[in-house]
């Protein structure tokens, strides 16, 4: 019963499914090839079931295999089981196993986010926060509603709903997880300190006050990026084409990503309710049948099971549009914002190396602490041309990733719409013919 | 005591004036139709009605014309109604739109077999009061008129004329009434008697103008004293408790408000699909010009073009649940709500029933009366008021007759009406139920051949 005080276990790791995963990224093609670190980030369509092998063989040198082997839903709260496989030199043990909360997962992105060493590298998005809230009040609202509706109308309802909770509960999960292989399959990431301390440190990572000074410390701080978007591309005239191009198309991007994933959402979200509405005709056919009488009565109960049905069928569509088409759109919508900070740091490093630049010169003239200054220089510059081939290489991927990505959700998408047109095409013409013959 | 050997007088007066086989005279009061040319071969009278009922009926009596006419109602006689193309006529405050009405048929009351007219809206309404004045009387279920639109025709009135008179006006709700008025037409020509209602007849086939229906129009002062008398109505409906003979009225009457309570849900039910699938519609489309943004912006070349086609495609789905919502609403919406007002007619001649039994009541009341004081004239020999007083009581013996008779009649019209509507309530359903599935299905098949259509694209992305 998911009232809120009781805790709902998840067990199976999310990839042994039924059509509740989803895949997101495919593997980052700078990753080492050599490790099992994403045994499952290859797709499987929700159907077929293909669960990813809980012990690979052998682990190879340096390796670092992660996952979210189980998670617990309790009030407020979501607690994952990070589960850390790994021949890495830096960890004390090969087998790891800690309980983080959403928090920590903050803090770990957070603490990479701003390490200037890896100014030149895209961050991968933070997952969102769990968010459990709406379907907890359609449980409660259920609750309420239950002298209204026959015992199995208020059955099904509710067998639906916890359905609805436990397929946000492993999404959450899978987006997670995703976050964290990420980490473990990028070349400079996976040997990060922090990353280390997250996955075997077992006491709790961050204290809770904390919480509040984050989220204000973030909006404080992404005031300030805007504010800086605009003033660095006023002021500093890129040196690149390519990069002058990339952060206009990325901003132009990410606005019409962002808009495209919540009209996505608005329009699945209409459509479950075109689902519901089926059911509730359903059931006020089958009210209709029992006041009929004889073959009367068989055609309307068949036909209050023909809504029903159709009802399943829709709202199928309905989820499979929002995990192909819409979880796409919004993991796209986080990185390429993720892309557009590192193209902004990578600006603010060349309004530094202009600086130095003019700092230079104006030592050269004065004919003062020139050698310093030169030693600046050439430290702002390698710093800028580093960042510069670095990041070039990140979008490169990144714009690999996304196509791929998109391919694959779309190709998917398109399956499975055409298979569920078939499905309901198939499953109307007999229910046809069996109208037909009770007729 | 001497309540008592009236009605056993009654009775017995009644055996002796057993109406037998007379001509039509008695339904043809009701009947009211001048029939110049009239139904033909309908006239003999048959008394083939079988009884079913309870032993305490007295008579029962079937006017001839509706026995032939139902034994007929499946056979070789069809008739097919055809309401299109919305125009308006004439400018300002006094214009109105005009409907054509194509009627194709076999049935020889009318005099071609395929022929239009132009109607408008009031006439309709004008021929349902008509029907409605003639027949509920009788026990006869007239099919409920579509509901007036004040602030719809209002918005026609005061809008320009079109470049040319004959142009077609686009607006939803003219469609939504076009389509009702064809259903009231269509329902009314099923029935074996209205079809052939010289008014009716008139309505289909005459070129000239109908005298307006002016008692129609929503704000009239006869539409006002209507609402009055309905009213009265309802009150005397909750009051007057009918000492009822036959139990299968009560059944029936209990049958059709579960029916009714039934279908108020699955109307509510289908009203919030609609609502929903129209919702969906549009929000399909907003993600349509997302798709289209997205992949003008696209630099990767088949990644945009595959996004250019998902635009496409959602553009078409857009349409296509437009059209989804078109089929709930007119195949099923509309169809159930069709329904629950003629649920609203039949609860009315059950009522005509109940005012019939309170006549035939009072005409007895007034008859022991007149009896008792007949009784007491003799009693007290005053020859002068006796001659009055027995006069009295042959007249009211008379309308309590003829009160019975009206009673009897309606009682069985009223149940061949129900059988009538059984039937038809149930091959409705069916044929709707089933239309709906085969446009659903249709509509399953164009979603496969839209991402049939685009799925290479996405799969080309290199």
């Amino acid at each position: 019963m998911m009232d809120g005080t009781d805790e709902s276990n998840i067990l199976n790791s999310p990839l042994a499914n039924n059509g509740g995963t989803m895949e997101i990224s495919s593997p980052n093609p700078l990753a080492p090839t050599t490790t099992t670190t994403n045994g499952s980030g290859t797709a499987t369509s929700p159907d077929s079931s293909s669960s990813a092998p809980a012990t690979p063989a052998a682990l190879g040198e340096n390796a670092l295999h992660v996952e979210i082997s189980d998670a617990l839903s309790e009030k407020e709260k979501v607690k994952f089981t990070v589960h850390t496989r790994t021949t890495l030199p830096g960890f004390a043990k090969k087998d790891n196993n800690v309980v983080r909360q959403h928090e920590e997962f903050v803090w770990l992105h957070d603490r990479i986010e701003e390490n200037e060493d890896y100014a030149g590298y895209i961050i991968p998005p933070c997952p969102p926060r769990p968010d459990f809230d709406a379907s907890r009040e359609k449980l409660q609202r259920l609750g309420e509603g239950e002298g209204n509706m026959t015992k199995e109308e208020f059955k099904k309802m509710k067998s639906e709903l916890e359905a609805e909770y436990l397929a946000t509960f492993k999404k959450t999960v899978a987006m997670h997880e995703v976050f964290l292989r990420r980490l473990a399959s990028h070349p400079v990431f996976r040997i990060d300190n922090h990353l280390k301390v997250f996955l075997e440190y077992d006491q709790d990572l961050c204290a809770k006050p904390r919480k509040k000074m984050a989220i204000f410390g973030g909006f404080v701080k992404s005031l300030g990026k805007t504010t800086d978007e605009i003033l660095l591309s006023a002021t500093v005239r890129d040196v690149n084409d390519f990069f002058e191009n990339e952060l206009q198309f990325l901003t132009e991007y990410h606005g019409h990503l962002r808009e495209a994933a919540s009209r996505t959402e608005k329009m699945t979200q209409r459509h479950k309710d075109v689902g519901d509405s089926h059911q509730k005709i359903s059931n006020a056919l089958t009210q209709l049948s029992t006041t009929e009488k004889g073959n009367v009565e068989t055609f309307v109960a068949k036909a209050a099971e023909i809504f029903e049905r159709i009802k399943n069928l829709e709202t199928r569509v309905a989820s499979d549009q929002d995990l192909k088409l819409g979880d796409t759109l919004r993991y796209y919508q986080r990185d390429s914002d993720a892309a557009k900070a590192l193209l902004i740091r990578r600006l603010r490093c060349l309004a530094a190396y202009e600086t130095a630049n003019r700092n230079l010169e104006k030592a050269r003239s004065k004919n003062k602490d020139v050698h310093a200054a030169e030693t600046a220089q050439a430290e702002a510059c390698e710093k800028f041309e580093s960042m510069s081939a670095c990041g070039k290489e990140e979008l490169i991927g990144f714009r690999n990733r996304r196509v791929a990505a998109f391919k694959k959700s779309l190709v998917e998408l398109a399956e499975l719409e055409i298979k569920h047109a078939k499905n309901q095409y198939d499953y109307l013409r007999q229910s046809l013919l069996a109208l037909k013959e009770i007729a | 005591m001497e309540v008592e050997t009236p009605t056993h007088e009654q009775n017995r007066e009644f055996a002796d004036v057993d109406i037998n086989n007379g001509s039509a005279s008695g339904a043809s009061d009701e009947e009211e139709v001048p029939a110049p040319g009239s139904v033909t071969n309908l006239d003999q009278e048959s008394d083939l009605f079988v009884s079913a009922m309870t032993p305490s009926e007295v008579h029962r009596r079937i006017s001839a014309s509706n026995l032939e006419e139902v034994l007929t109602d499946d056979g070789d006689y069809f008739i097919q109604i055809a309401v299109s193309d919305p125009q308006k006529v004439g400018d300002g405050m006094s214009s109105y739109l005009a409907y054509k009405v194509t009627t194709k048929t076999n049935i020889p009351k009318f005099k071609r077999t395929e022929f239009s007219t132009l109607r408008r809206f009031s006439d309709f309404l004008g021929i349902h009061d008509l029907l409605v004045n003639k027949y509920m009387r009788m026990g006869r279920i007239i099919p409920p008129a579509p509901s007036k639109n004040i602030i719809g025709s209002t918005k026609v009135k005061m809008s320009p004329q079109q470049s040319e008179p004959g142009t077609p006006i686009n607006q939803e709700w003219i469609e939504i009434r076009r389509a009702a008025l064809e259903r009231f037409v269509h329902r009314t020509a099923q029935h074996p008697v209205l079809r052939v209602d010289m008014d009716f007849v008139n309505f289909l086939e005459s070129d000239q103008e109908l005298p307006r229906a002016v008692n129609t129009s929503a704000l009239s002062g006869a539409g006002v004293i209507r609402l009055f008398n309905k009213v009265g109505e309802t009150v005397n409906k909750i009051t007057y408790k009918m000492d009822e003979n036959d139990p299968w009225f009560d059944d029936k009457i209990t049958e059709v408000e579960n029916l009714d309570a039934n279908l108020q849900k699955l109307s509510t039910a289908l009203k919030s699909l609609v609502s929903s699938r129209r919702e969906l519609s549009a929000l399909t489309g907003l993600v349509a010009k997302s798709a289209a943004m997205l992949s003008t912006c696209e630099e990767h070349t088949g990644l945009s073009r595959a996004l250019s086609n998902l635009a496409d495609v959602e553009e078409k789905i857009e349409l296509l649940r437009s059209e989804q919502a078109n089929s709930d609403f007119y195949i099923l919406a509309e169809f159930v709500k069709d329904y629950l007002g003629l649920f609203g007619a039949i609860k009315c001649i059950f009522h005509e029933r109940v005012k019939a039994f309170q006549n035939w009541q009072y005409a007895q009341m007034q008859l022991s009366k007149r009896r008792e004081n007949r009784g007491r004239f003799e009693l007290a020999n005053r020859a002068d008021k006796l001659d009055q007083a027995q006069q009295e009581v042959e007249e009211w013996q008379g309308k309590v007759q003829r009160c019975q008779q009206q009673f009897d009649d309606i009682s069985a019209e009223i149940k061949r009406e129900m059988e009538r509507f059984e039937i038809s309530r149930v091959k409705d359903f069916k044929a709707n139920i089933i239309k709906y599935i085969e446009v659903q299905m249709a509509h399953q098949q164009q979603i496969i051949s839209y991402w049939e259509a685009f799925a290479p694209f996405a799969r080309e992305i290199v």
